[in-house]
């Protein structure tokens, strides 16, 4: 069975909020939920499939079931960190084709930044974890993760800061354009180099911000698709692959992206140089490197080159990313990037995002998520949407 | 010099963490494909034998990639993955040298630091 053609997506909405000091992560939830449904032009008595991730507070689908006041007859709630919500729109493609469900409701919400969370600061997910005596004890935090992979990536490949440092530059260029993104000032290769370092070899400027916030979509059947009156956006591929440490046998320098990536262009029956705009998991511009190089855009070790001179900003470069700012300038709900990036391809696909950086006739576009950790864990996930 | 957070040992794990107590480094070996593991689990995770058991590492290995954080906390500190000489990454930290100096590909040999109220963990130092 393929997923290729049985579900749109017919709503998303990104809240506006990148400080949410006034507001509980439910209600945020509900707010996202209200925003996309809007959006779609459906009604939350519409919607009998639900999907969350950790970031949803309790147990749950279980706990915003209840709070939404959801009838649902299904629900998920596959946790792979950020790229979870990609997963999501995978699973709801999934369920729709086997007649579980009609319209599926994702949500994503967070506010760590109004909690004080930081990359610098270790997260603690709880007791029992296997991995955690082997790594809790040295420090290892969000940021020295990602750089670690960036230092081996330099000392394979020769990548530079300089060249890190374009992924930075080129969402920035975007981010001037979004009035809701949190820095809109367009930054230079040097000033990146010149921001203090965090982990070498990344800067702060290579860091994702944190923002409170979320986001929300609506997966949808096509008879449903067919009678709303939103420019049509179809799933036509979608791919999973988590990745860790492999007992040791380590290779930090390839994501789960190589198969991810690899499944949904298979399902699509496309290739990468047929897409017009990409969505591209960015919480360190390492991140960005390597997920390109994995999803075959440009061969492994050269991501470092096909980044460099603004290769990724939209009106000049060769592949448009990220035109809302990415998590690099604009938002990173709940410290997971992954809802932001099907959003924007959305946008995207349906002609909706902002025109200084609209893709000329986008019909084609990728969304790429990456939850976890680079440097020790994490799961890829990729989907492949065309606007019909 | 930063607090170093204690393993949160369990009945899997324990024997590693003894061993470091004795200043000995332990990794899995597994008798059904032969081969070592790190972290360690009962369980072979590349052949699923639970004919797995400890052995003593020689303690020498080079480094496969290193960061030093140099925000967020009381002073920086070097996380790195170590490939031992029994061809495993561990993930650890580079400690007792020059942080500014280190490089992949560096020969690092263990030496075991105190925890925060817990049991020793196996650290590394510059061999040469």
């Amino acid at each position: 069975m393929t997923i290729k053609g049985k579900a749109y997506l017919v709503g998303a909405y990104e809240h506006p909020t990148r400080k949410a000091a006034d507001r509980s992560v439910a209600q945020l939830h509900a707010e996202v939920a209200q925003g996309a449904l809007a959006d779609a032009g459906l009604s939350k008595e519409d919607v009998d499939g639900y999907f969350c991730a950790g970031d949803a507070p309790g147990l749950g689908p279980l706990s915003m079931v209840d709070y939404m006041g959801l009838k649902v007859r299904q629900v998920d709630s596959t946790e792979t960190g950020g790229s979870s919500y990609l997963i999501h729109v995978a699973h709801a493609a999934e369920a729709i084709a086997a007649g579980k469900c009609d319209v599926a409701l994702v949500t994503l919400a967070g506010r760590p930044r109004s909690e004080g969370s930081s990359g610098t600061q270790p997260r603690v997910w709880g007791a029992n974890l296997p991995d955690a005596p082997f790594e809790a004890p040295y420090g290892l935090v969000t940021a020295n993760s990602y750089a670690m992979v960036a230092a081996r990536h330099m000392h394979e490949f020769g990548t530079t800061s300089e060249q890190l440092a374009w992924v930075k530059v080129a969402a920035s260029h975007h981010a001037r354009h979004n009035p809701h993104a949190m820095l809109r000032e367009v930054v230079t290769v040097k000033d990146v180099l010149d921001s203090p370092m965090i982990a070498d070899p990344l800067h702060r400027l290579d860091c994702c911000v944190v923002s409170d916030g979320g986001g929300a979509v609506i997966v949808a059947r096509p008879e449903v698709a067919k009678r709303l009156k939103r420019p049509r956006v179809r799933l036509l591929g979608a791919g999973e692959s988590p990745k860790g440490q492999n007992g040791g046998r380590l290779s930090l320098t390839t994501s789960g992206a190589a198969r991810s990536g690899k499944a949904a262009f298979e399902e699509a029956g496309v290739k990468p140089a047929d897409i017009r705009y990409a969505s591209i998991y960015d919480s360190f511009t390492i991140t960005v490197v390597v997920q390109l190089e994995d999803l075959g855009f440009c061969e492994k070790g050269k991501g470092g080159r096909f980044v460099a001179d603004g290769n990724l900003i939209s009106g000049s470069g060769r592949l448009p990313f990220n035109t809302d700012g990415g998590g690099l300038c604009n938002n990173h709900p709940g410290n997971r990037g992954g809802m932001t990036k099907v959003i924007e391809a959305v946008r995207q696909l349906r002609g909706e995002a902002h025109p200084a950086v609209q893709v000329k006739d986008c019909a084609l576009a990728l969304a790429q998520g990456t939850g976890g950790q680079l440097g020790t864990r994490h799961a890829s996930a990729t989907l492949i949407l065309e606007r019909e | 010099m930063r607090k170093i957070p204690p393993p949160a040992v369990n009945a899997e794990n324990q024997p590693f963490f003894e061993a470091a107590a004795r200043g000995v480094l332990y990794v899995k070996f597994c008798n059904g494909c032969g081969s070592f593991h790190h972290y360690p689990r009962a369980i072979c995770p590349f052949c699923a034998s639970d004919r797995t058991e400890w052995r003593e590492a020689r303690g020498t290995g080079t480094i496969y990639a290193c960061s030093v954080l140099r925000r967020g906390g009381p002073e920086p500190y070097c996380i790195a993955y170590v490939t031992l000489d029994e061809g495993v990454s561990m993930l650890t930290n580079i400690v007792d040298c020059d942080l500014d100096a280190l490089k992949i590909g560096r020969k690092v040999k263990v030496v075991f630091k105190p925890t925060d109220g817990g049991p020793p963990v196996p650290m590394f130092t510059p061999a040469e």
